[in-house]
């Protein structure tokens, strides 16, 4: 158990490793910070100046080397527009990103996961039917459409709700919605063909066979057993909610960390989009290892050593 | 599927010893007031979204307390469905006509929650897959204590004691260890045993067990027949045994039925059925059994497959296949007659065979 711990605990690390050195290279290829930052019409010597200044000079694998070893003692880099520590600049946006993220999270989940457990219960009913068409467009419409849709509606025509910036507690309700939205869409399919998965296996039978009433079937037998699958995306949202909202953000010039990703890539700050795409995965893979942990708690079967005993 | 299949071939059917059923029984009379459970013209279509799909089309049997019947037939015939009809197991999509009743009562006048009273309590059915019949996620004391609290009102400690008492009964060694485990953690036989143990927390009066060996290995089913045997005999309660495997039947059974395509096409006393098979499916059948005096003799598959349901031939659904059939087998479909007081065979020729 400990060498399982131990390997998953590498490859996470090597997950990450190779993000930031993917990024850091694409990064670099892409654009010169010197001529975005100052300006192309720059005098040569300033632009000279700004990339010795940035170590921008030095051979591609000497600054590759630094960052890591920068990283390594838990510097970040800076950002080059206002010099500042990209990862303060990161950090501070963070609390924005959750305002919205967080209560969008709860939104898929309040929605999602019941509709499509009673979808499933209801298979081909039309209320199934209501259910997969919404999940289908909620799946296949853009969160910008949706966003735009909404606002167009909520601010534009009705006027209940402002349509993009952060001065109050209303200005979170759209970025909110457009976002829980999509997700619920996305939960609610995968919901409901985990339960007709489930509701499918000879077990669900055997216990409704043994006199059970049929909510206790699926209270017992049935959403244990689909939460399984369930917890895989659900692990994945858990993930993206620091960098799940970089179009919501853009659309409602919402002041997170997305838009910061945003802007920084467009100015190449190199410090700072290697500081979100550092945060992005070390999240994603920590809520991967979440899930696997959790996926041993619920399934028996693969608690112990992956094993799985055959014969008579 | 393969002719070994049909013919009951498994592994299992090395165990036969001979055909003489273990204790022969008068044959149940039609209409007899003490039937346990009796079903008449049971159909079974199934809606598959264009139409309907029939698959049993009129099953008529009975079961008098404390009898052993035998249920067999080729994989496809209706055998499943026809109980778990009888239990309205089957979802929604499946229409269902005709009359089961239950100690003389109709069970289409149940509502589901007095259904699901009569599930487990009065009629507890097993299946043959045990390890995906098991919740995976549950340990087996959880699902054991499932049925006993729900059947007999014990919780807690009475709960377990009475877990450990039922695992003892289906012979599970080491009872105690058992209840922790999951049942990806037992084998196939002692899931089988577990599935029994729950069948058995209802103290049900009829056990429907269906095909409770084919998924297990020769000396697993034999040890789960005998066990099967064992608790029928202490407890009295009534055991319907789906097989495909006439031998496995011919061991335990008092009376046995035939299937064919969703009818029912021979009815008789287990010995009377072995002596002298009325239909020639059942002939065919047992033509096919290995014969343990003369282990090389050549075996006599029926040739022939099975008509899909819904694609049935007019008349006999067997005509196709029958080594007997002529033009008055296609003009209408044979219903079961007696050759015998404890014999019927739905058969045109059956007299004259
Ligand atoms: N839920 C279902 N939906 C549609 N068709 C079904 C369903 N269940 C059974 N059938 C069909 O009904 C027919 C009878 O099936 P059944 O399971 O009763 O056969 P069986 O005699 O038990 O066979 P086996 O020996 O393989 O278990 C088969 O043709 C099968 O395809
Ligand atoms: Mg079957």
């Amino acid at each position: 158990m400990l060498r399982y711990i131990a390997s998953r605990g590498l490859r996470a690390l090597i997950t990450i490793f190779l993000v930031l050195s993917f990024a850091f290279v694409i990064l670099r290829l892409s654009g010169d910070p010197a001529l975005l930052i100052l300006s192309p019409d720059a005098p040569p010597e300033a632009l000279e100046a700004f990339r010795k200044g940035w170590g921008l000079d030095a051979p591609l694998w000497r600054q590759y080397l630094g960052y890591f070893l920068n990283i390594a003692e838990g510097n970040f880099g800076q950002s080059m527009r206002d010099g500042r520590p990209a990862i303060d600049l990161v950090l501070e946006r963070i609390p924005a990103t959750l305002a919205i993220t967080l209560p969008a999270f709860a939104l898929k989940l309040l929605i999602g996961v019941p509709a499509g457990i009673f979808a499933a219960l209801h298979r081909n009913s039309l209320i199934d039917r209501l259910v997969m068409s919404l999940s289908v467009a909620g799946y296949t419409i853009p969160s910008f459409v949706l966003g735009l849709v909404l606002v167009l509606v909520f601010a534009v025509n009705l006027g209940w709700l402002p349509s993009g910036g952060y001065t109050s507690p209303w200005h979170a309700v759209l970025p909110i919605v457009t976002l829980g939205l999509g997700g619920a869409a996305i939960l609610a399919r995968f919901t409901r063909s985990a339960m007709l998965e489930v509701l499918g296996q000879p077990y669900i039978r055997t216990a409704s066979a043994k006199g059970l009433i049929w909510r206790r079937v699926v209270t017992s037998h049935a959403l244990p057993n689909a939460a399984i699958p369930t917890v895989t995306i659900i692990g994945f949202m858990v993930g993206s909610l620091i960098a799940g909202a970089v179009v919501v953000e853009s659309v409602f010039s919402w002041p997170g960390v997305g838009r910061l990703l945003v802007s920084a890539v467009a100015n190449r700050d190199l410090a700072v989009v290697q500081a979100i795409l550092l945060l992005v995965a070390a999240c994603m893979v920590t809520s991967n290892l979440v899930v696997d942990a959790l996926y041993g708690w619920i399934d028996p079967r693969l608690r112990s050593g992956r094993t799985v005993k055959a014969g008579g | 599927m393969s002719t070994l299949d049909f013919v009951g071939l498994q592994p299992g059917a090395a165990t036969v010893r001979g055909f003489a059923p273990a204790v022969a029984k008068p044959i149940a009379a039609q209409g007899s007031g003490d039937a346990l459970v009796r079903i008449a013209g049971l159909t079974v279509a199934f809606d598959d979204g264009k139409r309907h799909v029939p698959v049993l089309h009129g099953i008529d049997l009975e079961i008098r307390r404390g009898e052993t019947i035998g249920i067999v037939g080729e994989s496809g015939c209706g055998k499943s469905v026809t109980w778990l009809a009888a239990l309205r197991l089957l979802g929604k999509r499946a229409r269902i006509g005709g009359t089961v009743s239950l100690d003389g009562q109709p069970m289409h006048d149940f509502s589901d929650a007095a259904m699901a009273r009569i599930r487990g309590k009065q009629i507890a059915m097993i299946f043959q897959d045990p390890a995906s019949s098991l919740n995976p996620v549950h340990r087996i004391g959880r699902q054991l204590a499932e049925s006993i609290s729900l059947h007999r009102g014990l919780t807690g400690q009475a709960a377990r004691a009475e877990a450990l008492r039922l695992l003892d009964r289906v012979h599970i060694p080491n009872p105690g260890q058992r209840l922790s485990a999951y049942p990806h953690e037992l084998s196939g036989g002692m899931n089988q045993r577990v599935m029994i143990a729950m069948a058995l927390a209802g103290e049900p009066d009829l056990l429907v067990a269906d095909e409770p060996t084919t998924a297990l290995d020769a000396t697993i089913q034999a040890q789960i027949l005998d066990l099967l045997r064992e608790i029928r005999q202490d407890s009295g309660m009534a055991l319907a045994l789906i097989s495909h495997d006439l031998g496995v039947i011919a061991d335990i059974c008092d009376r046995v039925m035939v299937m064919y395509a969703g009818r029912v096409v021979e009815a008789a006393d287990s010995r009377a059925l072995f002596a002298t098979p009325g239909h020639p499916y059942t002939q065919g059948l047992l033509a096919a059994l290995p014969d343990l005096d003369a282990p090389h003799r050549r075996l006599e598959a029926i040739a022939g497959t099975v008509p899909e349901p819904g694609k049935l031939p007019g008349g006999c659904s067997f005509r196709l296949r029958c080594p007997h059939a002529d033009a008055d087998c296609a003009a209408e479909v044979p219903g079961l007659g007696h050759i015998d007081k404890a014999h019927q065979v739905a058969c045109l020729k059956a007299d004259s065979l």
